[in-house]
């Protein structure tokens, strides 16, 4: 036993496997004293904010400040506040309006500015234009004004009592805030989701209870599976018989259609993540029944297995002390892929609306489902989906390589 | 030609027993529920509705398309009837468009794109996979891991993927549909054209996830040839390598075919789910559309004519088997 621990963990395409899972679980474990509270809790009031850092902007105003003078913090400004959209249509105003462009990079801001500067005037009006586009121009030279000119920023409130407008304070451009300081500061790694709610912290969850439904599944399929080949294999006759006819026909009935035709059949608010877990299980045993009996067929008329037989020993003793052993591996094998196809199947079946129940537990198949309901992948908010399609590969990654590693040790001919 | 009479014909007795069980359950399965089927299916569809009479109407309409009162045999009797008449009952959602119908425009497109995705995909496979059991070392070493990884990748995140890259950020293709939403098909030079780039993503994702599984599967078994005694027997008389190597690939391709006909039913769920990404208007999307409409009629539908897809598939690879497979050959002659 642990001479085989041993080989097994020499092969590298094992330990690799085994390392990436061990991190994702790792991960499952510690994130959430890092950052606890409920994964679905909904934070955010619009849907798919950007990934970063956010600051309150109330919180900043009254922050202690310190002033810093950098050069280029107006061009910066700038920068930020014109599109590569807006310039475009800066320089198109300028050619409208018969200015030679013909020198003017539109990425050099200081010499647009200058020329903008120097012809824009929101009386000239171009021929052919409408209000709509001559509104958009006002406004852009207003926010250009405005960035460019004051110097200031006043912060007003209304006087309850008096209805008076107060000055509260004046924030000038070299005013620069700690972040440190300000009192409410979000980090989003991966921004939140079409309900406002934390990525990240929903994925570190979905993460748990795919993984959760995987074992599930896999537990049930691989017991099954094991329990109907060693009696297949081990009897024989009409028992086999019996279990073959069943096995044979549930090879070639996709049990995808069964899955679908299951979850659909079971009311909504039955379908919990151990429901569908245990669907997937009980739809998909039929490998590991086919693989165990094939290999009890082999074992069965070997010597120590005859030997056994004449000793009277009972049957459940022949086949733990006698058989099991030498399909150990196997089966370990067959659940572990198990495991990847289950999470799999969730996925898929979330994607289609028949998996868990939505409110309670995140999958990483209803994230997915979420994120595709609200074309996040049409409207650019990668954070919502790629993850989720980066995590379920690593997952069934890390599976697949470990069992490879295992087939390696356990398969000589397979040997490099 | 007479001696594979009774291959062929256990073949298809299993092939007639497997039709019938997936009749049955698809049958029985959404009626073995606690409680009225009827009643379930209505509770769900009338959900919203308040007028009774509406709700009574639907019920009305159910119960005599399922014939709950009579007893179970004859429902199935009638059920299997009814098919045979190529009737499956009439959409909710699509009302009053005949299930059989929607079903009809939808089976060819996921035919036209499934059949020669997988088969490319199985090609590929095993061509990848039999050269890295020959080249072994770096071919092995950095391909084997990269292709693990792709057919690791779920079908619809391949898909996502591949619609992000090239359809949203490259603008090169099409985001979703089978055809231009302009266009009325027809035998033109245009929609053809249009028919072929949508084509390409669905297409290519299938392609490039199911590469993977066989190539591995393929690699194991020609690694597994190369060192049989037959190949040493062969060196020894000094046949030429690549005579050789032609044999062992024949050889190592024998289980990769009853490997793709196991396999079938997972590629088909995968890629059927990939469907829904590009809107694409084969099964996946029919049948999504009817999980989404609570349109039973349609759900059953599409089940049923997937199983029976993937079981003529099955066996249409079962009859390749037993003409390419010396030892079944040899079976028969005897």
């Amino acid at each position: 036993m642990k001479n085989t621990i041993r080989q097994v963990f020499h092969s590298p395409k094992f330990v690799v496997g085994f390392c990436i899972f061990m991190a994702i679980l790792l991960t499952m474990l510690v994130y959430p004293f890092i950052n606890p509270g409920d994964p679905l809790k909904m934070i955010g009031l619009g849907t798919f904010a950007e990934p970063g850092t956010y600051v309150s902007m109330y919180d900043s105003v009254g922050a202690p400040f310190s002033t810093f003078k950098i050069p280029d913090a107006d061009v910066k400004r700038l920068d930020k506040l014109l599109t590569q959209e807006d310039r475009a249509k800066m320089r198109e105003w300028l050619e409208l309006a018969q200015v030679d462009v013909s020198e003017l990079d539109v990425g050099d801001m200081d010499s647009l500015l200058a020329m903008w500067k120097q012809h824009y005037d929101p009386e000239i009006r171009i021929p052919g234009m409408i209000k709509a586009v001559r509104n958009y121009y006002i406004r852009l030279n207003n926010s250009i004004l405005s960035a460019s000119v004051s110097d200031t920023l006043k912060v007003t409130d209304t006087d309850e009592a008096t209805g008076e407008t107060i000055e509260k304070t004046k924030i000038s451009k070299t005013d620069y805030v700690n972040v440190d300081d300000v009192a409410n500061v979000i980090s989003l790694p991966l921004g939140t989701d079409n309900f406002g709610r934390d990525t990240l912290k929903q994925l570190v969850a979905a993460c748990g209870v795919s993984i959760s439904i995987g074992l599930i599944a896999g537990a049930v399929a691989t017991a099954l599976g094991l329990l109907l080949g060693l009696l297949a294999g081990y009897l024989g006759g009409w028992v086999d018989d019996f279990i073959m006819f069943f096995t044979n026909i549930f090879t070639v009935i996709p049990s995808f259609v069964l899955l679908i035709l299951i979850n659909y059949s079971i009311n909504q608010d039955q379908r919990g993540a151990g429901t569908v877990a245990l669907v997937i299980g009980l739809t998909s045993w039929v490998w590991t029944t086919r693989s165990v009996r094939s290999q009890v067929i082999s074992l069965r008329n070997r010597d120590h297995v005859n030997l056994s037989r004449l000793s009277g020993h009972s049957l459940p003793r022949i086949i733990l002390t006698d058989i099991l052993p030498y399909i150990a591996s196997y089966v370990m094998m067959a659940f572990i892929l198990q495991v990847s196809s289950g999470i799999l199947a969730e996925a898929q079946l979330s994607l289609l609306g028949l998996g868990p129940k939505t409110t309670e537990v995140p999958t990483l198949g209803l994230m997915m489902n979420w994120a595709m309901l609200y074309s996040a992948h049409l409207n650019g908010s990668w954070w919502a989906y790629f993850p989720v399609i980066l995590v379920i590969a690593l997952i069934s990654f890390s599976l697949n390589l470990m069992n490879t590693g295992l087939d390696q040790v356990f398969n000589p001919t397979l040997r490099e | 030609m007479k001696g594979y009479r009774k291959y062929f014909g256990k073949k298809l007795f299993w092939f007639g027993i497997t039709f019938i069980a997936a009749l049955l359950l698809n049958f029985t399965l959404p009626r073995l529920m606690p409680g009225d089927p009827v009643s379930m299916i209505v509770s769900k569809q009338a959900q919203g509705l308040t007028e009774a009479s509406a709700v009574k109407a639907i019920y009305d309409n159910y119960a005599k398309e399922f014939g709950t009162s009579k007893p179970m045999i004859e429902q199935f009797f009638t059920y299997v009837g009814n098919l045979f008449k190529g009737d499956m009952g009439t959409s909710f959602s699509q009302y009053p468009r005949k299930v059989a119908d929607i079903i009809g425009s939808a089976v060819g497109w996921t035919l036209g794109l499934q059949l020669p995705a997988i088969i490319m995909g199985w090609l590929l496979g095993n061509i990848l996979g039999a050269l890295a059991a020959y080249v072994r070392k770096g071919f092995d070493k950095v391909l084997m891991p990269m292709t693990l990884f792709f057919s690791s990748v779920p079908a619809f995140g391949m898909a996502v993927t591949l619609l992000v890259i090239f359809s949203i950020t490259l603008k090169v293709t099409p985001v979703a549909g089978g055809y231009g939403y302009d266009m009325i098909p027809n035998f033109s030079w245009n929609f053809i054209n249009s028919v072929l780039q949508h084509y390409q993503l669905p297409f290519w994702s299938i392609v490039i996830i199911s590469i993977g599984g066989q190539a591995i599967g393929m690699r194991s078994m020609s690694i597994y040839e190369l060192n049989a005694d037959y190949v040493k027997y062969a060196r020894f008389l000094g046949i030429k390598d690549r005579k050789i190597v032609g044999y062992v690939f024949r050889n190592a391709m024998l289980p990769q075919v009853t490997g793709l006909a196991l396999s079938l039913g997972t590629m088909v769920g995968g890629a059927l789910v990939a469907e829904i990404i590009f809107s694409y208007p084969g099964l996946g999307t029919t049948m999504y559309q009817g999980i989404k409409m609570m349109d039973y009629p349609l759900i059953s539908g599409t089940t049923l004519i997937i199983t029976v897809m993937v079981l003529v598939a099955t066996f249409v690879l079962d009859i390749v088997y037993g003409f390419i497979d010396p030892r079944v050959k040899a079976a028969q002659f005897e």
